[in-house]
């Protein structure tokens, strides 16, 4: 008998699977067509003080290997997601949510996850530091190390759930930015949010999303997700939330080895709803095959001396 | 929402750059008005396309090839396999039409109303048609509609076949209820030339087609809806253009 089990600040999952932020809503399609109390837990859609439409349509392109998105958080605010839609997920979940909050100014940051500290469901904040701040010229928190140290210290002093920082792959050194989040106190670290993309559509000579550029995720960005990992790993003594691209058990495995203590998977839910039970289901055979008891000793073990 | 493979049965040009494919497979739950999400091999997201007709075990769709997704569809042969998300979407609401519903389709939006010709004749209601095409070489369906026994109207653009113009231009008839899917500049001039209530059928890029990553929303006169959840069929009266 294998141990998929993992934990993190405290937390233990059954299983390191958890779907990922935007790609699984509340979980109510899902749990439609399975019972996604087989899932580790899962991060539900990322959540602002108002509520919000989002971007213009088209939203969504096709890339090889991937797709595009520029939803452009579209959720019903933090009021609404606290008395409407953890009360219902509570009907479909029985096990702690991951709270992915989202903010276009500190003050936003901190009146969302100081709220959300009172949800008895939830389990840990992960905190989307992707977003622009409206303050600062619409510079997204997450492309400087003083901003996103900012942002964490921030929700740390309202909150006392772990508190993961979500990090934004679009910089230049992605190390020094979870460095500065762990000094600042972030409880870990959660990698990588999309990749700034964009398609052109030939017969019109336009963008394909109404936006311009969008967020690309998806298989594709794997490597370079995996890549982040392993940096991140060798900056900070946190726990790390791996995804990018994750679509197999293999794929959850070279993640933790790169130093992931759980993974999250996203679009691949989108193209197969049936996606993250799967991973689930496959990893103790995997595990077998490569002769792993325990999946938590596999975390950052292909860092070597 | 039912994860299924279907095998192909059959898959042939009916008009110009559009195909009929027939498919075997479970089609339990499958309504007029909903659509499949099909898996094509190469390619990551999945693609959209109405039923157009569907019975115990079959299942056809009618198609209109525009780019790299939907040539691969046109390649496939007899026996191939394609897995398809079925049971998406809403559907048309039938209950509503009246004595006589006007059926008005366009190009690739003429297939959903076939299905939906064929449930409200069922029901006991005598649908009409307006087909609406660019040109006679991409006319398809004229006959089967009328088979049906639906009096049908066909409209070309550049006037090589039927009426010259446009769906609108052949809608001065009588009827007591609308159902209507096409491109959205049809769709809208729809919209203005009406007379009754109706529904209208959308279409939008999609990343799941199930409802989960708020990929393919709109705005409304009843809120936001998702075009793949709470559409693609959406009312005349919650409709902002
Ligand atoms: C609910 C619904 C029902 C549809 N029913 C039919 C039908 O019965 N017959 C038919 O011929 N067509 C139908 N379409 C349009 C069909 O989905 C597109 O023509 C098809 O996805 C194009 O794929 P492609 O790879 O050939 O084109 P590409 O342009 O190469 O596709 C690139 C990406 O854009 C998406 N895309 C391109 N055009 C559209 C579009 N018009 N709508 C949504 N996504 C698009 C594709 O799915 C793909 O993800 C329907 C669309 C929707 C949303
Ligand atoms: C449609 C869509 C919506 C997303 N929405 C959010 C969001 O609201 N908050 C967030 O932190 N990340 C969001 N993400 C990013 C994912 O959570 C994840 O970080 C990213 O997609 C990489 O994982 P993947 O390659 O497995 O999809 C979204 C991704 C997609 C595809
Ligand atoms: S396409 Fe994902 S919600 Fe509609």
């Amino acid at each position: 008998m294998v141990n998929t089990s993992v934990t993190l600040s405290g937390l233990t999952l059954s299983n390191p699977v958890i779907p990922a932020s935007g790609t699984f809503g509340y979980g109510y399609e899902f749990a439609e067509i399975y019972d996604i109390n087989c899932l580790g837990s899962f991060s539900f859609k990322g959540t602002t003080r108002e509520p919000r439409f989002g971007n213009e349509p088209p939203r969504i392109a096709e890339a090889p290997s991937g797709m595009l998105n520029a939803v452009g958080l579209q959720n019903p605010g933090i009021d609404k997601v606290i008395s409407e839609e953890l009360p219902k997920l509570r009907k479909v979940f029985h096990k702690p949510v991951v709270a992915n909050i989202s903010g276009f100014s500190i003050d936003e940051y901190v009146e969302c996850c100081g709220r959300i500290d009172k949800e008895e469901g939830v389990g840990l904040v992960e905190v989307n530091i992707s977003c622009p701040n409206v303050h600062n010229g619409g510079m997204s928190f997450g492309t400087s190390p003083e901003s996103a140290a900012q942002v964490t210290r921030a929700v740390k002093a309202v909150t006392r759930k772990p508190v993961y920082m979500k990090l934004s792959p679009n910089v230049t050194d992605i190390a020094a930015i979870a460095r500065a989040c762990e000094d600042a106190g972030a409880d870990g670290i959660s990698l990588i949010n999309t990749l700034m993309g964009m398609r052109i559509d030939l017969k019109r000579r336009a963008p394909v999303i109404r936006n311009v550029t969008g967020g690309l995720s998806g298989p594709a960005v794997f490597p370079v997700a995996l890549r982040m990992v392993w940096q991140v790993y060798e900056a900070v003594n946190i726990p790390i939330i791996g995804m990018g691209g994750i679509t197999t058990a293999e794929d959850v495995m070279e993640m933790m080895l790169a130093g992931a203590a759980a993974v999250e998977v996203g679009a691949a839910n989108l193209v197969d709803p049936f996606a993250s039970k799967k991973i689930v289901e496959a990893l103790p055979a995997v595990m077998e095959k490569y002769h792993i008891e325990n999946l938590t000793d596999i975390i950052g073990g292909a860092h070597h001396g | 929402m039912i994860d299924t493979v279907f095998t192909v049965l059959s898959n042939s040009p009916i008009a110009q750059n559009t195909f009929e494919m027939v498919l075997s497979g479970d089609t339990e739950g499958i309504r007029p008005g909903q659509f499949v999400n099909l898996k094509l091999p190469g390619y990551y997201l999945r693609r959209p396309i109405s039923v157009c007709d569907h019975g115990p075990g079959s299942l056809t769709l009618v198609y209109k090839v525009v780019g790299h997704g939907t040539e691969l569809m046109a390649s496939l042969e007899k026996g191939a396999a394609l897995d398809a998300l079925t049971g998406l979407g809403n559907g048309y609401d039938t209950s509503l039409p009246g004595e006589k519903p006007l059926l008005i389709g366009g190009g690739a939006g003429v297939p959903p109303l076939y299905a939906l010709a064929k449930k409200l004749l069922a029901e006991g209601k005598r649908p009409a048609a307006i087909l609406g095409f660019n040109t006679k070489s991409e006319v398809f369906y004229e006959d089967k509609f009328r088979a049906l026994g639906l009096e049908t109207f066909v409209a070309t653009a550049d006037g090589s076949y039927g009426i010259r113009g446009f769906v609108t231009d052949a809608m001065d008839v009588e009827y007591t209820y609308f159902y209507t899917c096409g491109p959205e500049p049809m769709l809208k001039a729809v919209y203005e030339k009406s007379r009754t209530s109706g529904q209208f059928s959308f279409e939008e890029r999609m990343g799941c087609g199930f409802g989960a990553c708020m990929g393919c929303t709109c705005k409304t006169k009843t809120g936001y809806k998702r075009v793949c959840k709470d559409g693609p069929v959406l009312t005349k009266e919650e409709i902002v253009w």
